[in-house]
C-alpha cells in the first residue's frame, strides 16, 4: 500500500520514525518546536518528543551547528534543522572544518553522526540574501555527503538514510517543494545514498537534474516529447557521493548530456558532472555537454528577473535542442 | 514580566531627560508635529503594503514596523543628515525616518525601476544613498560587524559622521553581534547599537532566547556606555539616543542601547502570530506610540484641526506613493550585470 502525502509530511514521517526507533536522535533548530517549524516540517514534534528533543534554539547557527557536532561525537545523533540553508553560511566554519574533518583529523577515531537540513535555493521574491543554492559550497568538501531529493518518496527513504548514517550528512530541502504530494510506500525504509534514479526514459538525450529542478526537467521532457525529442530524465537525488554509473549508462544510451541545478555557473555540480561525462564518456558523446544554471547574478527581487535567473523548463528545452542540432545554433 | 512605565527600568543616567533640543517650546511643538508625521507616515505606508502584499503586489517576505515608530523616528530625529544608519529586513520605517521618499520606498516593494534600488532589493533590502541609509539586510546579525565598519571609516577619515545600527534582540545571540560590537568598543568607534527589544524573534518570546533579559548588561563585558528605556514615546527616545549619538560624536566611543518595544503585526505577513495572547496584544496597543505622540501634540496646544489638515496630507502621499509605484516600469534585465560588477566584466 502507498499514500499520497506531502514533501514535508514525507521528511517528518522519517524523522519521527527514526527518533522513535533510536533514542540518541533529537532535532534542534530555530522554531522547530513551539511553533511547529517555521516551513512546518517538524509539527506536532513537540508534543510527542518534549523539549528534551525537539529542541528550540536561539538565532545562533554557528554556535547550534557546533553543539550538534560536539554531541555527535560523543555518541547522539543530531538532527539539525537552518531555518534555511541561506543562514547555514554563518555556521558554515563548524560544518567545513569541524563535522567534515573530525573524522580524518583524528585518524578514524570519532565520528560524527549528525544531519543537517532545511530548505535550500530559492523561494519566491525573497531577495538575494534568501535564496541562494547553497549545495555547491558542501558538496566540494570531503567528510560530508550531500542529497537533494525532487519527491516525497526520496525525501523520506533519503532522510532516514541520513540519520542512520555516520558520517555528516547534509540534506537540501527545495523550498517550493514542500507542499508538493506523491506517494510513498507504507514499508518505504531506507534509500541509500549515492545512487541515482532515471525517472524517465528517453533516447535522444540524458538531462540531469535533482532537487526541484528535476520537475523543470520532467516539464521540458514533456515539451520535447510534442516534438519528436525523446528525454531522458536522471534525478541524481544524491550529490555526494556522486552516481557516476547512471549518468554515464544514461549517456552512451543517449550521447547527449544537459544538467539542470539551481545554483550558479560557476564551478559546482553541473561542472562536476559535466567533467566526468567528457573524461569518463568521452567516446560515446555526440555533443558539447550544455549547462542551465541560475545566472550569474545574485537574486534579484522583481518577480520577471527572478524568473529570468532561476532554470525554466523553455531553457532546457532551448539547450537540449542544441546538442541535438534541432534549433538555433 | 509585562513592565507598565519607564521608571520599572533602571536608569542609566538621570540627567538623560533633560537634553531635549532647547531652542523654545513653539519650535519643540513644530518638532513633535514634524516627528508624529512621520510616524503617521510610516503607520500608514505600512497598512497599505499589507494591503498591497494581499493584493499581490508586494512579493517575498514583508515584515511590518507597526508599533515600533517611536524608535525609528525618535531616533532619527537625534541624528545629522549625513550620519549613518544600518538596519535589518525591518527596515520600511527606519528607511522614512531616515529620509528616503515614499516614492522610492513603495517602488521598491512593487519591484520597480523607480524604487530605491531598482526593485532588485525588495522589502528586506532598502538601500538610499542621498540619506546614506546604507541598507536593510536579511541575515541576523550579519550587518552589525558592517555598521561597526562604518563607523570605522567615519573614525578614519575624521568626518565627525555618527552611525546608528538598529537590530533585533534576536540578534543578540549571534555570533556577528559578539565581533561587532567588541571591535567597536575596543577602537572606539563613532556608533550607536540600537537593539529594538519587541519581546518576540520571530515566534520564540524573549524567555527562551536569552539567559538575561537585559540586553544591557552585555555592555559591561565590552567595556561600553549603555542605556535601556521604554520607546511608547518619541520624545523621549530622541532625548535617550541623542545622549548616544553625542557621545559618539564628540568622544568618538560607542553605546548599547535597549529600546522596549512591541511590534503589533506578526514577525512577517505570513506568521498569524499564535505564540502571544489576544489579550497581550491589546494590552500592549494601549500604549500606542503613534496614537500617544497625537494625544501629547493636543494637550501641547496644537489644534485638531491642523493634526487632520496634516494627516490628510499624509494620506494623499501614501495614495501618490502607491500610484507611483503602480504606474512604473519593471527593470530591464540587463541591468543585472551592471549591477553585479562595477565596469565591464565577462566570467
Ligand atoms: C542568521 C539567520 N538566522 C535566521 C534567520 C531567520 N530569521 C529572520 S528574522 C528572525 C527573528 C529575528 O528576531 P529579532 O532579532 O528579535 O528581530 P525582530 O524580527 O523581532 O525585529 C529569524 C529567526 C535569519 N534571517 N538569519
Amino acid at each position: 500500500m502507498a499514500r499520497n502525502i506531502r514533501f514535508r509530511e514525507a521528511l517528518r514521517e522519517a524523522m519521527i520514525e527514526e527518533m522513535e526507533r533510536d533514542e540518541r536522535v533529537f532535532l534542534m533548530g530555530e522554531e522547530v518546536g513551539h511553533y511547529q517549524g517555521a516551513y512546518k516540517v517538524s509539527e506536532g514534534m513537540l508534543d510527542k518528543f518534549g523539549e528534551k528533543r525537539v529542541i528550540d534554539t536561539p538565532i545562533a547557527e554557528g554556535g547550534f551547528a557546533g553543539i550538534g557536532i560536539g554531541a555527535a561525537m560523543v555518541g547522539l545523533r543530531p538532527i539539525i534543522e537552518f531555518m534555511t540553508w541561506n543562514f547555514s553560511a554563518v555556521a558554515f566554519d563548524q560544518i567545513l572544518n569541524n563535522a567534515a574533518k573530525l573524522r580524518q583529523m583524528s585518524g578514524g577515531q570519532f565520528n560524527c553522526p549528525i544531519v543537517f537540513r532545511g530548505p535550500n535555493a530559492s523561494a519566491k521574491q525573497v531577495g538575494s540574501q534568501h535564496s541562494h543554492a547553497m549545495e555547491h559550497f558542501y558538496a566540494t568538501v570531503p567528510g560530508l555527503k550531500v542529497v537533494a531529493p525532487a519527491y516525497p518518496s526520496d525525501a523520506k527513504g533519503l532522510m532516514k538514510a541520513a540519520i542512520r548514517d555516520d558520517n555528516p550528512v547534509l540534506v537540501m530541502e527545495s523550498e517550493t517543494l514542500y507542499s508538493v504530494k506523491g506517494e510513498v510506500a507504507d514499508d518505504l525504509d531506507v534509500i541509500p545514498l549515492g545512487r541515482a534514479n532515471v525517472v524517465r526514459q528517453g533516447k535522444d538525450v540524458t538531462i540531469v537534474a535533482y532537487s526541484r529542478m528535476t520537475h523543470v526537467a520532467m516539464d521540458a521532457a514533456a515539451q520535447l516529447e510534442k516534438e519528436g525529442i525523446s528525454a531522458e530524465v536522471v534525478d541524481l537525488r544524491s550529490l555526494r557521493p556522486l552516481d557516476e554509473d547512471t549518468i554515464l549508462d544514461s549517456v552512451e544510451k543517449t550521447h547527449r548530456c544537459v544538467v539542470v541545478h539551481e545554483g550558479w555557473p560557476y564551478g559546482g555540480v553541473g561542472a562536476e558532472v559535466a567533467d566526468r561525462v567528457q573524461r569518463l564518456a568521452f567516446d560515446a558523446l555526440d555533443a558539447p555537454i550544455l549547462r542551465v544554471t541560475t545566472l550569474d547574478v545574485p537574486m534579484p527581487y522583481n518577480a520577471k528577473l527572478e524568473q529570468l535567473c532561476i532554470p525554466q523548463p523553455d531553457r532546457v528545452v532551448a539547450a537540449v535542442k542544441r546538442v541535438v542540432y534541432r534549433g538555433q545554433a | 514580566m509585562a513592565i507598565e512605565t519607564n521608571s520599572h527600568i533602571t536608569h542609566r543616567d538621570p540627567s538623560a531627560t533633560e537634553n531635549g533640543p532647547s531652542n523654545g517650546l513653539h519650535s519643540e511643538l513644530d518638532h513633535l508635529v514634524s516627528m508624529y508625521r512621520q510616524m503617521y507616515l510610516i503607520r500608514r505606508i505600512e497598512e497599505e503594503s499589507a494591503r498591497a502584499y494581499a493584493q499581490g503586489k508586494i512579493g517575498g517576505f514583508l515584515h511590518l514596523y507597526i508599533g515600533q515608530e517611536a524608535v525609528g523616528v525618535g531616533a532619527m530625529a537625534a541624528l545629522k543628515p549625513e550620519d549613518y544608519v544600518v538596519t535589518t529586513y525591518r527596515d520600511h520605517g527606519i528607511a522614512l525616518a531616515k529620509g528616503m521618499s515614499p516614492n522610492a520606498l513603495m517602488a521598491e516593494l512593487w519591484g520597480k525601476k523607480t524604487g530605491c534600488s531598482q526593485g532588485l532589493g525588495g522589502s528586506m533590502h532598502m538601500f538610499d544613498e542621498p540619506t546614506h541609509m546604507l541598507g536593510g539586510y536579511g541575515i541576523v546579525g550579519g550587518h552589525i560587524p558592517l555598521a561597526a565598519g562604518v563607523a570605522f571609516a567615519s573614525k578614519y577619515r575624521g568626518d565627525g559622521r555618527v552611525t546608528l545600527c538598529f537590530f533585533g534582540e534576536g540578534a543578540v545571540s549571534i555570533a556577528g553581534f559578539h565581533e561587532g560590537v567588541s571591535l567597536a568598543a575596543l577602537w572606539k568607534l563613532p556608533i550607536v547599537f540600537i537593539c529594538e527589544n519587541n519581546e518576540y524573534s520571530m515566534g520564540t518570546p524573549l524567555s527562551r532566547t536569552m539567559s538575561v533579559e537585559d540586553v544591557t548588561t552585555k555592555a559591561i563585558g565590552y567595556g561600553m556606555a549603555s542605556d535601556r528605556f521604554f520607546a511608547d514615546d518619541v520624545q523621549e527616545v530622541e532625548r535617550r539616543i541623542r545622549q548616544a549619538v553625542d557621545r559618539a560624536r564628540e568622544t568618538s566611543l560607542p553605546t548599547l542601547v535597549e529600546v522596549r518595544t512591541y511590534r503589533f503585526r506578526g514577525h512577517s505577513m505570513s506568521d498569524p502570530a499564535k505564540y502571544r495572547t489576544a489579550a497581550e496584544l491589546e494590552d500592549r496597543k494601549k500604549k500606542d506610540p503613534v496614537i500617544r505622540a497625537r494625544a501629547k501634540l493636543l494637550s501641547d496646544g496644537y489644534p485638531e484641526s491642523k493634526v487632520t489638515a496634516l494627516e490628510q496630507e499624509v494620506e494623499d502621499e501614501v495614495t501618490a506613493a502607491v500610484k507611483f509605484a503602480d504606474e512604473s516600469p519593471d527593470p530591464d534585465p540587463s541591468i543585472l550585470e551592471a549591477t553585479t560588477y562595477d565596469g565591464p566584466f565577462a566570467s
